[in-house]
This record gives C-alpha cells, structure tokens and sequence, in this order.
C-alpha cells in the first residue's frame, strides 16, 4: 500500500507538486493522467526516492520514503520516463547487473531471468547489446529490468510512449496481466491508454490532484447535461422556436445554418433523454432531420475541463 | 560491498568493451617508455627515477580522460535516475566507479614494469625498495586523481566540462609546491603540505611515512565523500 501524504516538491519558485494526497491499494491498476508538466513525474521520482519532497511525505507499507529510502526502493520496480538504459551493455549483462544490485544471483536471478524473459517477450534479444534492439524492445528491457526481483509496487512512467499500436496493446495485456497481484501505477498522457488498461484513475494538474475515481465515478461525475447535434432542413423559425416550449427538458444553446441546413446545438440532461419525443416533434413540425447525434462524455472531455479550466479563469 | 562490487564490474566492464581502455593503456605505455628509455641508458643509473618523474605529468591528461564519463555520463544518459532508484548506496555507487578508474590506471603501472624488467636486465645494485615505494607513490597519487575525476565528473552532465574540471584540479594539486615562491612565507608550509608531489618525493626517497599515507588516504577520502555529498545534493534540488 502507498500513501502520499501533503506530498509538495517545488524546483526554486517552481511548485510542480501542491500538497497532494492520495493512497494506492494492493492489486490497483491506478493510471496517473496530466498534461506534459503537471507534476506527473515529478511525484513518481519523489515516491521511488530519486527526489526528496519539499513538503509531506510517502508511506510504502507504513515505511516513509525519506528515512527507509533503500528499503522501500527494495520493493518497488520504477521504470522511468523516456526509459534510460545503458546502450553499450548485453541485455543479459543488464539484467544480471540489476538483479546483482537487487541480490539476486545465482540460481534465483537464473530463475527470475527466465521470468522476466518470458513475461516481457524478451527471448529473441537476450545477447543482443541493447543498441541493437528496437524502441519497443527497449521499452520491454526497461520493463524487465524493473520487474527483475518480482516486486510488490510497479511504478511506470509513461511505459508505451513511442511504441506502436501492436507494441501498445502488448504491453497493456502485461500491465493488466501484472495488475492481479501487484499494485501498479502507470502514468500516461494518452488518455485512451490509460483508459484501457487501469481500474482507478487519478489526474493531475498543475501540481494538484483534480479528479480521482474509477473510470465511471468520473463519467457520472462530469455527464451533467448530454450535448445534442440536430440538423434539419424545411424547418420554419416559428416550429424552431416553440421547441423548447413543446419540449421543456431540452434547451437551445445556439442555431447555425449550413448548406441550406439548419444546426441546432442543444443540452438535456442525461435522465431525460428527449429524442423520441424530438422525433415526433419533427414530424409535427414537417421537419426534414438529416442527422440527431447525442455526444456522450468521454474521458477526454472530462480531462479537457479539468486541465483547461486553470487556463480559462488565468 | 556486493553492490559496490556490481558497479565495479559493470565499469570494468564498459571500460573494456570500448575502445577506451585500450587507447589509455597503449598511449600511456607508449608515452612513458619514451621517456623513460630516452634517458635511463643515457644517465646510465640503476633506477626508475625518469619513469616516476613522468608518470604524474602523464596523469595530468589521462586520469581525467578515464573519469569524466564516470558519473556525468549516467547523469547525461538518464541512467542516473535508474541507479538512485535501485536500493544503493550512494558510497557504494561512487566508490566502485573510483575503483574502476583507479584499477584502470594500475593496469597502466603495471604494464610500465616491463621497465622494471629492463632494468633487472642490465642495471647493477638495484635498489629494489626504491623502486617498490617509488610505484606505491605513485600508485597512490593515480589514486587521488582518480578521486578529482571522478568529483568532477559528478559536478557536471558534460564529459568535457568534467574533464577541463578535473585538469584544473589536478593541476592545482600538482602545481601547488612549484608555486611556493608566490605564496606568503606563513603559508608555505600548508600549501607544501597540501601538494601530491610534495608526498610523492618523499615517498619516492624510499620513505614510507604514515604522514605521507595519511595525506593520500585523507584527500582521496575527502574527494569521495564531497562526491557523495554533491549526489546527494541532486535529491533536493
């Protein structure tokens, strides 16, 4: 279990990380989501002990990160953003040398090697030097590195940046295969990546934790009124008009007209779906309807809020 | 230790899997043997006084060639967050790094003894205890500038700032009692005292002073821990 106390790290004037707090249980797949510079990284370097935090503090196991810093790093796989690895170095000899530092040698790294190799799709590469393999290779090679000692915690920064999609959908299936027994904590600004594979999401923005909940907590959070596209043709100002009135629950938010067409934006809220009743409406009104297409919520408008809304009120 | 013994080996290891190694001890072995056998039938003098009088000028360049990558490379590749997050030591981290560079340099000794050999060959009344303090000597100055290199390294994540870092405080060290001249008559025995050569010359007189052991041990001792601090620094920056 990890928990991020008042967790504040500041880089001079730079607050990157306001007092945070959140907790990560045992077998969660928690996505860590936020914009480039939102202070993503920033919380994964201080909960793996690479930075200490200006403020607050990190429990692992109710061990705190500034005072059990080699203990808690005993139990954690961190594998960092843009993945850095020793280029000039056999992929076996890095794995050995990780697992030497972890104190696993012998049979057990032969073991834990077989693991690794296995779960990573590592066999084609194992005596290559690490030059020669490709980006997606290295990310898996990264990713064994970090799970050389079977740890409890995995925490991933951005694990499937720059691969492609096949790559992508591997190293979900790993993430989520990992996910039944260990806690992992990836983050991600691909928003569709994270929603794929994570059980709980948690978004950041500008140092500050904004949302936190499942991927359904978060939709019911944010549906408030659904958004309606309708576009007519033969449709009378008058019969535009009364609309509302026939149909209290709907409200007009704006009208275009396009090609001949007329665009009309409208809002309901989500318990009151209208459209039969529109429907009906439309024929009454000897509408001719060419389209009538709801726009259900999704993550990324949820994050587009969340992480504009700052910007807006600046 | 078992971890300080991985990163030991690892860089080792990356030594002698690049061209790095190679280049050092050939030149180095090239370079002293000039100037080693340029006099020593000349002066006609049973001893190895020409080899240990340029052995530290060589120093000058290449120990901080062979240190500079040591930690400003991990910092330039990223690596350096990986190492910080493994469950090790920062004294661990820094001193197997040291060790390799040093073991790097011993290995350039310990191609020069086929001078040695040379000499066994043709000298006459060797001083063998001479010789043996004159390659402890300067066994242990290799020992402090390996320490400087790899100081500097840690300052920088540029190899070639590392590098003109660590000439310029190795230069500081060598230089300090040839510039006793300039500096006030109270001072001078400090700054005497502070100097590697002025170490190294006794040691090499066939003296082995704890003193002058002290005095190495001390300013590797400190160049490491003043390392560590500086990675530590990193943490709460």
């Amino acid at each position: 279990m990890i928990k991020v106390e008042n967790l504040s790290k500041f880089y001079g004037d730079v607050k990157a990380v306001k007092s945070i707090n959140f907790e990560l249980n045992d077998g969660e797949i928690v996505g860590f989501l936020g914009a480039n510079g939102a202070g993503k990284s920033t919380t994964l370097k201080v909960m793996t002990g690479y930075l200490t935090p200006t403020a607050g503090n990190v429990y692992v196991n109710d061990l705190d990160i500034q005072s059990n810093t080699l203990e808690i790093q005993k139990q954690i796989g961190y594998l960092p953003e843009l993945n850095p690895l020793y280029a000039e170095m056999r992929v076996y000899d890095l794995l050995e040398f990780t697992g030497n530092i972890r104190n696993i040698t012998g049979k057990a790294f032969k073991n834990s090697l077989a693991r690794v190799v296995e779960q990573c799709g590592l066999k084609g590469v194992i005596h290559r030097m690490v030059s020669e393999c490709s980006k997606g290779y290295k990310q898996r090679i990264g990713l064994a590195c970090a799970m050389i000692h079977d740890p409890k915690i995995l925490i991933l920064d951005e694990p499937v940046t720059g691969l492609d999609p096949n790559q992508i959908v591997e190293i979900r299936n790993l993430i989520k295969d990992l996910g039944t027994e260990k806690l992992v904590l990836m983050s991600s600004h691909i928003l569709q990546e994270i929603q794929a594979t994570v059980n709980r999401i948690i978004i950041i923005n500008k140092g500050e934790i904004v949302a936190d909940g499942t991927n359904e907590e978060l939709m019911s959070g944010f549906m408030g009124n659904t958004k309606l596209t309708l576009e007519i043709k033969n449709a009378e100002d008058g019969t535009v008009k009364a609309l509302t009135e026939k149909i209290p629950s709907i409200s007009l938010v704006d009208s275009t007209t396009r090609n001949g067409s007329q665009i009309l934006h409208l809002e309901y809220p989500k318990e009151k779906d209208p459209r039969e009743e529109l429907f009906r409406y439309a024929i009454d009104s000897n509408w001719v309807v060419t389209e009538m297409s709801p726009h259900s919520v999704n993550l990324e408008s949820i994050f587009r809020t969340l992480t504009m809304e700052d910007t807006a009120n600046a | 230790m078992r971890n300080l013994k991985a990163i030991y080996l690892k860089e080792m290891k990356s030594y002698f899997n690049s061209p790095m190694a190679y280049i050092f001890l050939v030149i180095f072995a090239v370079i002293t043997g000039y100037f080693f056998t340029r006099t020593f039938f000349l002066f006609d003098q049973s001893d190895m006084r020409s080899l240990f009088n340029i052995i530290p000028l060589v120093y000058l360049f290449f120990i901080p060639a062979i240190t500079m990558s040591l930690i400003a490379r991990e910092k330039n590749l990223g690596t350096m967050e990986v190492m910080s997050t493994l469950p090790l030591r920062d004294l661990d981290f820094v001193a197997g790094k040291f060790l390799a560079a040093l073991s790097l340099v011993l290995a350039g000794l310990l191609i020069s003894l086929v001078h040695f050999f040379t000499l066994t060959q043709v000298g006459t009344n060797i001083d063998y205890g001479a010789v043996f303090t004159g390659y402890l000597g300067i066994a242990l100055a290799g020992a402090v500038y390996s320490a400087v290199g790899t100081f500097a390294s840690s300052l920088t994540d540029n190899q070639v700032v590392a590098f003109i870092i660590g000439i310029f405080i190795v230069l500081i060290f060598f230089l300090m009692d040839k510039m006793l001249m300039f500096v006030p008559t109270s001072l001078t025995g400090i700054i005497q005292f502070l100097s590697v050569d002025y170490h190294l010359s006794n040691i090499s007189r066939g003296v082995i002073d704890s003193r002058n052991l002290i005095y190495f041990a001390s300013v590797v001792g400190l160049f490491l821990f003043m390392t560590v601090r500086i990675l530590e620094i990193r943490r709460w920056k």
